[in-house]
Parts: structure tokens; C-alpha cells; sequence
């Protein structure tokens, strides 16, 4: 057992997969030599040299656009977009080459590969940089979507990532970077499609991801302690494949669902899990879902601002206590 | 074609020939042989048996014949919606090819993918892509590949000249040459963007070939009408990869004598400008190239009609098809085979 930053799990994560099989490699700007612009994959160039992890310029396009060509061909490559927001700039291959490859070809490619980029907010880096962009990926047939929320998670589940024959796009957190976390020694894999019960509770279901994972417990633990209300929390970790029956099953015991999404309000993952539950487990809630997010705007930088527009714990704790105590 | 084969070995080639009897069959068998099938296509698509689209190759055979003849076993296609060429050229059977557009279980993808992107990956067509410009990087990411495991394979990727505009395009090329990938780019100029002369629409004459030197490649323009210029430049340039001399860029002037796709009647030629191209066509200039080389008239009539034949049991096979049995709408979403994105 060792104490490790999310950071450091990265690195541990992609070193774990890249030991094991010769055929993972590992491609982005500034991740060889300079350890990555959030340090996160400090050390895997000094580790497995110039061939295995390699910079490349300023292209994104040709970034996904190579470990699309190289996994169709044999390799497992990991290639990095720096901030998810620049999935923007090289969304063909996201949206239309990686998911479709295997379907249009009728099964005669595959495409093994992982997008590792860094998501989310709270870094008062400014619109273009602190996007929570899991629902641009989570819309698209075919690709697979996580979003760890500890150093634990992000071994396990890049680990996952990179044995999986689809294509997945792996949320890194840049506000977590920092975060530490307990984590056992020896091989991690975890399992794509499975949420975690964080903390088990009775009175209501709070879903989280990445983020607001944390902020979702402390606003439990306020919860708990200033309300009387015993919130249990799933963090969702997975978006595709989807724990439907994970969190089915919550809301089946308590009776009430809440999301805390980073993401700006339309179309965030919480409405298709809050469409999946009202269509399937309406007859077990005690009364409506609600949906605790970004309000539907841009991420503006300016600190005090951006506090105001991610739901926190206070936010979390004032909107279910009132929801819950009438 | 072995009845061929065997009547030009009754024939010695000139000394100073390079390409051989032999060869100049299969340069010609393969143009004679897109031009049939595509003339089929075109056809098929009057009497409403293909559906969607579809672009044709006619006038561009020859860059297909070149290159197909000069990639060996296990180098790798890379191409575009006017892809039916190159996959006939890389061995792909015609009822594969015509099926796919039929849109039958016969097709190469079943029906499931269609005529812009046709894949066949036992043959080397590592697939068509219909996006502008997004095969690039991925043809550098197969030659990444062969280069990192040391095989030595040669990834080629074909593109119009309404390609070199779009910003995968020069990504590609600096990555190719920075990383000194063995991948060969193949544009084939055919004057049009679509429906825009490519001229009104780019900085310099020639689109790929003047910016060659913007990447540090040697700047290449051939006559892309002519099968044995497009085969010898085609040679070079993948035996320069297969030897780890990195990247070349090959544009290739050429014409289609269709219209950009099956709805473009392509009206904005001038007038005349067709009809100047068709003394060009490929196919004329190699049945001269034949007669030059001393191969009798009725080996290359042999050919033809072993063409005609083809595309004849091609379509027959094709109507006989049924259409693909509708389990298929869901299948390979992802790996596992299916579709399943909950549990």
C-alpha cells in the first residue's frame, strides 16, 4: 500500500499496461521529455524510451488520426489530448472514425485505443480550457467513456481501458491531479461498466462523477450530520457501458435520486440516467429526480465566478435538504 | 489471365524496357477492368439497383492500375469515397466491390458500410474514408506501426486534390516526415474540388506538388494518365519507404470524366475541356503503349472480353444476392460483437 497522487497514478497506470504488453504505446504534445504539461506521465519516456512514448506536434488531428491507424493495425496505443476542450478541434475522429470503424467495416477492424485527456474545471483556466465535455463523448455509438475520480480508480481503469478492444476516451480530472489516495502495490485492473457505492445510504441516491465525487461525500456528510438525511453516494465512473443496474438498484432502497453533474445543464449524463430511471424505476421513487449541475453557461475564469457555477457541497447539501424537507 | 501471360512470353521485351510484358497485361487488365466495373456502377445506378451515392474513378484508372500493381502483399490501402479503383486494383473481387454498392449480403461490408467506404482488409484496403482528409494521420498511424514492429510493410493513402485544403492534410505530412514513417501520398489531381476548379481555390497551381517543399519533399508531378509513368513513380516511392527513406508526396494530373458523384451532371466544365481530355484517356494510351510494345491485338482483346465477362458474373452474382439478414443492424457496435452500451 502506497499513498499516491492522481497524478502519479497516471503514470503508474500507463507504465502498468505499457510493462505488460510491447504493444502499447504511447503518443501527445509535450508528454515524453517533458513528463506532460500537468505531470502527470512523468518518468514512462526515461522508463520505456523514445520509440514507446513519443511528442508530437501541435496536431491533434493527426495525434487521434495516428493511434487510430496504428491500434487498426496492430498496436494499443494511448494518446493524450491535452484539455478535452481540444477534443473540438480533432472530433472526426471521436465522433465519425474511431466508434464507426468496426460497424462500417462489419466487424473486420477494431479499434483498441485510448484518449486520455484532461476535463473539468475549477483550475480558473477559463472557457476554453475547463470544459466538462463527458457528454460529447458519451453521445457517440461505439466509443466507451470513463471518468476516475481517485488514483486508485485511475490505475484500475486505465488498465481497462487499455486491455479494451473499443475505443475509450478517459477523463482525467485536472482539479484532481493533486488528490491522494491509498493504493495497494502490485497489478490494479478494474472493470469498465461498474459504478461504486462510495458511501451507503437510505434516505436518497446522489450520483457523481469525477469531481464532484468528493464534493457529493462532504455534502453527505453535512447531510448526515445537519439534516438528518442519509444520503447514499455512487460515484458512476463509468458512462459507457453504463452500472444501470447499479444505480437502479439504489433508487429501489431510497427512493429519491440526485446527480451532481459538472457539466452546463442541457443534456448533461444525468438526464439520460434520470430518463432511464423514470422509465424504469418510476414506481420506486418517492418523488421527482433532480438534476444538480453547472447552470447552462460558459466557465468564466475569475475564481470567485467560477465557484459560483459548479455545484459544491454547500449547493449539493442546500438543494437536497430542501428538496428532501420540503 | 494466364492465357495472356503466356502469349507475351512469346514476346521478348525491348532491352531498355523496365516494366516487362508481363506487367504492362497487368497494368492494363487492372484499367480495363475499373473502367468496365465502374461504367457497371453506373449504370446499376440508372436502374436504381445502387442506392446512396457513388463516385466514380472513369478517367483516373490508371493511377489505380500503377499503384496497385507496384504495392505488394500486405502493403495497405488507404482511400477515399472514389475508392471503387483502388480496391479492384489491390485484388478485391468485383462482386465484393458491386455488392457494397448494391447494398447486398454479397457486398464487402455486407451492406453496412456502402460505397464510400469500401473495406477489405484481407487485401490490403485498410478502408475508405468519406471525410475529407481524416485517412492521412491514419495512414501514418499504420506506417507508425510498421515502422515500431519492424515490419516492412508500406502504407499508401490516396486523395483528391480538394484534399490538400483541409487542415489533416499538412498535419499528416509533417508528422509522416518528422517521424520519417514509410507512407506514400498519392493525390490524385483531377482538376475539381467537387464542383470548384481547384485552381480558384488554392494559393499554388498544383496543390500537392507545390507543397512538397513546405515538408521538405522532393516536389513530384506525373502524368496520372499514363499507367507506366504512375507504376514507375509508384515504385520508387515505396520501395523509398519499405528502404526507411520516410515519406513521399506524389501528385498525379489527372481527369474524371464523370461528374463528382452520381447527382453532379458537371455542368461547370468548359466547354471543349472534356472532350481535350478523352484524347487522354488512360485507357487509349495504353492500348497504343501495347501496340508499341509489340502485344497482339487479340491478346488485349482477350483481356476485354475476360473483363466483360467478369462484370457480367459480378452483377449476376450481385441481383442473385439477397439483402443482409437484419441482425446485422446491431451487430459490432463494439468488439464483443454487439451493441450493448448498459447492463
Amino acid at each position: 500500500m502506497a499513498e499516491l497522487t492522481y497524478r502519479e497514478a497516471v503514470a503508474r497506470g500507463i507504465a502498468q499496461e505499457m510493462e505488460r504488453d510491447n504493444r502499447v504505446v504511447f503518443l501527445g504534445e509535450d508528454v515524453a521529455k517533458a513528463g506532460g504539461v500537468f505531470k502527470a506521465t512523468v518518468g514512462l519516456y526515461e522508463k520505456f524510451g523514445p520509440l514507446r512514448v513519443r511528442d508530437t506536434p501541435i496536431s491533434e488531428q493527426a495525434i487521434l488520426g495516428a493511434a487510430m491507424g496504428a491500434a487498426m493495425t496492430g498496436l494499443r496505443p494511448i494518446a493524450e489530448i491535452m484539455f478535452s476542450d481540444f477534443l473540438a478541434v480533432c472530433f472526426d475522429y471521436v465522433a465519425n472514425e474511431m466508434p464507426k470503424l468496426r460497424y462500417m467495416t462489419n466487424g473486420q477492424l477494431t479499434c483498441p485505443l485510448v484518449i486520455r485527456t484532461g476535463n473539468g474545471g475549477g483550475v480558473r483556466f477559463g472557457a476554453q480550457h475547463s470544459q466538462s465535455v463527458e457528454n460529447w463523448t458519451m453521445m457517440i455509438p461505439g466509443l466507451k467513456v470513463v471518468a476516475p475520480s481517485s488514483p486508485v480508480d485511475v490505475i484500475g481503469l486505465m488498465a481497462a481501458a487499455v486491455r479494451d478492444n473499443n475505443p475509450v476516451i478517459f477523463h482525467e480530472h485536472k482539479a484532481l491531479y493533486a488528490m491522494k489516495g491509498e493504493v495497494p502495490d502490485g497489478e490494479i485492473v478494474d472493470t469498465l461498466g461498474t459504478a461504486k457505492i462510495l458511501r451507503p445510504g437510505k434516505d436518497c441516491t446522489i450520483l457523481a462523477l469525477a469531481l464532484m465525487v468528493p464534493r457529493a461525500l462532504e455534502a453527505a456528510t453535512i447531510l448526515a450530520r445537519e439534516h438528518g438525511i442519509d444520503a447514499e453516494v455512487i460515484d458512476v465512473r463509468s458512462l459507457v457501458p453504463l452500472d444501470t443496474q447499479c444505480i437502479l438498484g439504489s433508487v429501489t432502497k431510497t427512493g429519491r435520486l440526485f446527480t451532481v453533474e459538472e457539466n452546463p445543464r442541457l443534456l448533461g449524463w444525468g438526464a439520460e440516467i434520470a430518463s432511464i430511471v423514470a422509465d424504469e424505476g418510476f414506481w420506486d421513487l418517492d418523488g421527482p429526480i433532480v438534476r444538480i449541475t453547472t447552470p447552462h453557461i460558459p466557465l468564466p475564469a475569475a475564481d470567485h465566478l467560477e465557484d459560483l457555477a459548479l455545484p459544491n457541497a454547500p449547493r449539493i447539501v442546500e438543494k437536497i435538504s430542501r428538496v428532501m424537507n420540503g | 489471365m494466364t492465357s495472356s501471360k503466356s502469349t507475351a512470353t512469346l514476346h521478348s521485351p525491348p532491352a531498355n524496357d523496365d516494366i516487362g510484358f508481363d506487367t504492362r497485361l497487368e497494368l492494363y487488365r487492372l484499367q480495363i477492368e475499373v473502367r468496365d466495373c465502374e461504367k457497371r456502377a453506373h449504370d446499376l445506378f440508372l436502374q436504381n439497383l445502387i442506392k446512396g451515392t457513388s463516385h466514380l474513378s472513369l478517367g483516373q484508372e490508371a493511377i489505380a492500375a500503377g499503384f496497385g500493381v507496384a504495392m505488394q502483399k500486405g502493403d495497405k490501402s488507404f482511400c477515399t469515397y472514389r475508392g471503387h479503383a483502388h480496391a479492384l486494383a489491390r485484388g478485391v473481387p468485383m462482386e465484393g466491390m458491386l455488392g457494397e454498392l448494391m447494398l447486398r449480403d454479397i457486398g464487402l461490408m455486407r451492406g453496412k458500410g456502402g460505397s464510400m467506404h469500401l473495406t477489405s482488409v484481407e487485401h490490403g484496403v485498410m478502408g475508405s474514408y468519406a471525410i475529407i482528409g481524416a485517412h492521412l494521420p491514419i495512414a501514418c498511424g499504420s506506417a507508425w506501426r510498421a515502422q515500431y514492429l519492424g515490419e516492412k510493410d508500406v502504407s499508401v493513402c490516396f486523395f483528391g486534390d480538394g484534399t490538400t485544403n483541409i487542415g489533416a492534410f499538412h498535419e499528416a505530412l509533417n508528422f509522416a516526415v518528422i517521424w520519417k514513417l514509410p507512407v506514400v501520398f498519392v493525390c490524385e489531381n483531377n482538376l475539381y474540388m467537387e464542383y470548384t476548379p481547384i485552381g480558384e481555390v488554392t494559393a499554388v497551381p498544383h496543390p500537392a506538388a507545390d507543397r512538397a517543399s513546405a515538408y521538405g519533399l522532393e516536389r513530384i508531378l506525373i502524368d496520372g494518365n499514363d499507367a507506366d509513368v504512375v507504376y514507375r513513380a509508384a515504385q520508387a516511392a515505396i520501395a523509398k519507404a519499405r528502404d526507411g527513406g520516410g515519406p513521399s508526396l506524389i501528385e498525379c494530373l489527372t481527369y474524371r470524366h464523370s461528374g463528382h458523384s452520381r447527382a453532379d451532371p458537371a455542368k461547370y466544365r468548359p466547354p471543349g475541356e472534356l472532350e481535350d481530355w478523352l484524347t487522354r484517356d488512360p485507357i487509349t494510351i495504353y492500348r497504343k503503349r501495347l501496340a508499341e510494345f509489340g502485344i497482339p491485338e487479340e491478346t488485349v482483346k482477350a483481356i476485354d472480353a475476360e473483363s466483360k465477362r467478369k462484370v457480367e458474373e459480378a452483377t449476376a452474382a450481385c441481383k442473385a444476392s439477397p439483402p443482409a439478414p437484419v441482425e446485422l443492424l446491431t451487430a459490432d457496435v463494439y468488439a464483443d460483437g454487439g451493441w450493448a452500451w448498459r447492463n
